[in-house]
């Protein structure tokens, strides 16, 4: 007897030693899928934040220019800067015939000539002189000098000739190749030329989304919820909404695009692939989500607070807005961050609203057509240039960050505001 | 005087019945307990007098209660204005996560009893002071209610429902999470709010029913059995169930 007692008691603490160790090692496998996610991202993403620059000797010549003596700011505006521009590139080999003056163009971004008259704009009293000036390499040369570029490969099977291979070695040897912080990443709009793509577009578009979002679900969301839980009577009516609201919150996001699409689109016509149809439609989606969230916190405000109120004579609305509402308000704000997060990641359903559009400009309002920080993997992870690849991680970092502080001020908001009741 | 008058309220949770023909006169100006086991339909009759069932869906009050002469379950009635003359205390005290000044503050203000800030320091100051709180807590008006101790929050809570002056208090086991030097603190309060509310408490310990009311009526599955004064119900009771729940035999 006492033995069989023994051994059972053994068995207990056993099997409470192989929970642990399942939920460790669960724990262990979830921190390796994680690192092991983040460490891919971060080592092909970084270098996205780096920009090579190659320094070429520019010569403001007036003549080649067409400005007259002493010009103005206009003059300066309206001059013609294609030759001096394809000039400085083609000096870098003096002995370089004319297909090889080509290539030496193509070592730059088409963005040089834009480079080499914002120097001048910068100082007008270059004309006539020379100075060296930073040019945005080509994506090519970008990779090939942060060393992501297979260079063994034979000379057909890749963009970069051995000619542009051999005067940018000379470069670098020289030390007119400079690495900078990649600034027009954050401050440029997309762009078919890797070199010169950024996030601004989709960034923008992603914050117009979201405020469109926030505007629409935050206040319908938690007048819903108020309803629902402080004033709805309990029948089979409230209860089949609330079912499908549950429903609701289940629907895969896709079918919200296509509602936008048919609905926002095609009935009220809407402009298309913009953050105000996108922000819609990801509204909707985000509605049940803060709903529940805010129902959640409503039942979790302790009856006794709305029994002290009520006795003292409060009438239900008052009890609900001084008592009820205020003390469930950390944790509906909580849910409804989280639910921005989710609809900041969405995809599927703006990519139906046509903000998978190329746009290259950079949206002022809501109204404008727009990307978004998703969609922007999406569009760049399809493109075959090499310079894409790790400017989809370095917007895969810029999108996870923007959701890491989304749910750090969620917690904060939820550790600060909450109210402990005894 | 008579104060409140129940005649015949039957009381029903859906289709199950939990107070029987309660008929019941109250006192005015005297502690009244109610006693009983639990279930016995005790704090369902006093939560019948402020119209705290209302918020019960299921819930349904039949039979007239007259406060002043006026029947509180008639349609005419108001609840709001029924709450401000009737007070209550929880038998958890539950003040409200703000401040001690805004606990007690909140009723003043949602029925418009003070026209300036000086009155209405006025009014928390007597309310704390009746409740005999003010001393300990004078210089933390402005932190939080929640931080108090057990009794002090139950006698925040007592602040609270005398702020607006009401006519009745409804206790509802006010010292049942209490320990024992808190609640004589209370059952001293009480004494001395008899003077100017009409207070009825519903109490588990027969000892504090003995020890702060002059009437008493004593309920059992939904019945009242015996009601009248404190001393014959725990002298020389009429019914023979009551003379076994005084003497402890059940309950």
């Amino acid at each position: 007897m006492n033995k069989n007692k023994e051994q059972l008691l053994n068995k207990r603490y056993k099997a409470e030693q192989r929970f642990r160790l399942y939920g460790q090692s669960a724990i262990f496998m979830a921190l390796l899928f994680l690192t092991i996610f983040i460490f891919k991202i971060f080592s092909t993403g970084y270098s996205a934040f780096q920009k090579t620059w190659l320094i070429v000797p520019v010569t403001f010549d007036a003549e080649l220019m067409m400005l007259e003596q002493n010009p103005s700011k206009e003059d300066i505006q309206d001059a013609d800067y294609y030759d001096i521009a394809l000039k400085s590139m083609a000096d870098l080999d003096l002995n370089a015939n004319e297909d090889q003056e080509n290539e030496l163009k193509r070592m730059v971004s088409y963005f040089f000539e834009k480079e080499i008259k914002n120097e001048l704009l910068n100082d007008p009293s270059l004309i006539g002189k020379t100075k060296e000036v930073y040019l945005t390499a080509s994506d090519d040369l970008d990779q090939v000098f942060k060393g992501n570029y297979p260079r063994d490969l034979p000379e057909d099977q890749r963009r970069v000739s051995d000619y542009q291979l051999k005067i940018f070695d000379q470069l670098v040897a020289n030390g007119k190749v400079e690495s900078k912080f990649n600034i027009s990443f954050f401050t440029n709009a997309d762009s078919r030329e890797a070199e010169l793509a950024g996030i601004a577009s989709s960034f923008m578009g992603s914050i117009f989304s979201i405020l469109v979002c926030l505007m629409i679900a935050f206040p319908v969301a938690v007048l819903a919820a108020i309803y629902l839980e402080e004033f709805a009577p309990k029948n089979r009516f409230t209860d089949f909404i609330e079912v499908n609201i549950n429903n609701l919150a289940a629907v895969p996001s896709i079918v919200f695009g296509l509602l936008g699409l048919g609905v926002l689109l095609a009935i009220f016509q809407l402009p298309r692939s913009t953050p105000l149809v996108g922000g819609i439609t990801l509204s909707l989606m985000t509605l049940p989500t803060i709903i529940i969230a805010a129902r959640a916190s409503l039942k979790a405000v302790p009856p006794s607070i709305r029994e002290a109120a009520l006795a003292m004579g409060a009438s239900r609305m008052q009890t609900t807005m001084h008592h009820t509402v205020p003390l469930s308000m950390p944790g509906t704000l909580s849910g409804t961050i989280i639910g921005l997060a989710q609809a900041l990641g969405e995809t599927a359903p703006l990519i139906l609203i046509g903000m998978v559009a190329f746009v290259n400009t950079i949206p002022g309002s809501p109204m404008d057509p727009a990307a978004s920080l998703p969609v922007q993997i999406y569009i760049w992870a399809e493109s075959a240039e090499r310079g894409f690849v790790e400017k989809v991680s370095a917007c895969i970092m810029v999108l996870l960050g923007f959701l890491i502080t989304m749910n750090l001020f969620a917690q904060i908001i939820r550790h600060k505001f909450e109210k402990k009741w005894s | 005087m008579i104060k409140i008058k129940a005649k015949d309220v039957d009381v029903f949770y859906g289709k199950k019945q939990a107070l029987f023909n309660i008929s019941l006169d109250i006192e005015e100006n005297q502690v009244t307990a109610l006693i009983g086991p639990s279930g016995c339909g005790k704090s369902t009759f006093l939560r019948c007098l402020n119209r705290m069932n209302d918020v019960i869906d299921i819930c349904s009050v039949k039979g007239e209660i007259l406060i002043n002469d006026f029947n509180i379950n008639d349609k005419s009635c108001d609840v709001v204005r029924l709450r401000e003359k009737i007070g209550m205390v929880f038998q958890k005290p539950n003040p409200f996560p703000k401040t001690l000044y805004e606990n007690v503050s909140y009723g003043p203000t949602i029925h418009g009893m003070a026209q300036s800030k000086q009155e209405m320091d006025e009014i928390v100051e007597t309310s704390l002071k009746k409740a005999a709180l003010w001393e300990e807590v004078k210089d933390r008006l402005h932190e939080p209610g929640t931080g108090l101790s057990g009794g002090q929050q139950q006698r925040l809570c007592i602040a609270r429902a005398i702020s607006v002056r009401p006519e009745v208090i409804l206790m509802d086991e006010p010292c049942s999470a209490l320990d024992p030097i808190a609640t004589a603190q209370i059952e001293e309060l009480i004494d001395e709010l008899k003077k100017e509310h009409t207070i009825i408490i519903v109490t588990h310990s027969m000892a504090q029913a003995a020890r702060v009311s002059q009437n008493t009526g004593f309920f059992h599955l939904g019945q009242l059995i015996e009601h009248g004064s404190t001393d014959k119900i725990f002298k020389n009771p009429d019914n023979t169930k009551t003379q076994d729940y005084i003497t402890g035999r059940f309950g």
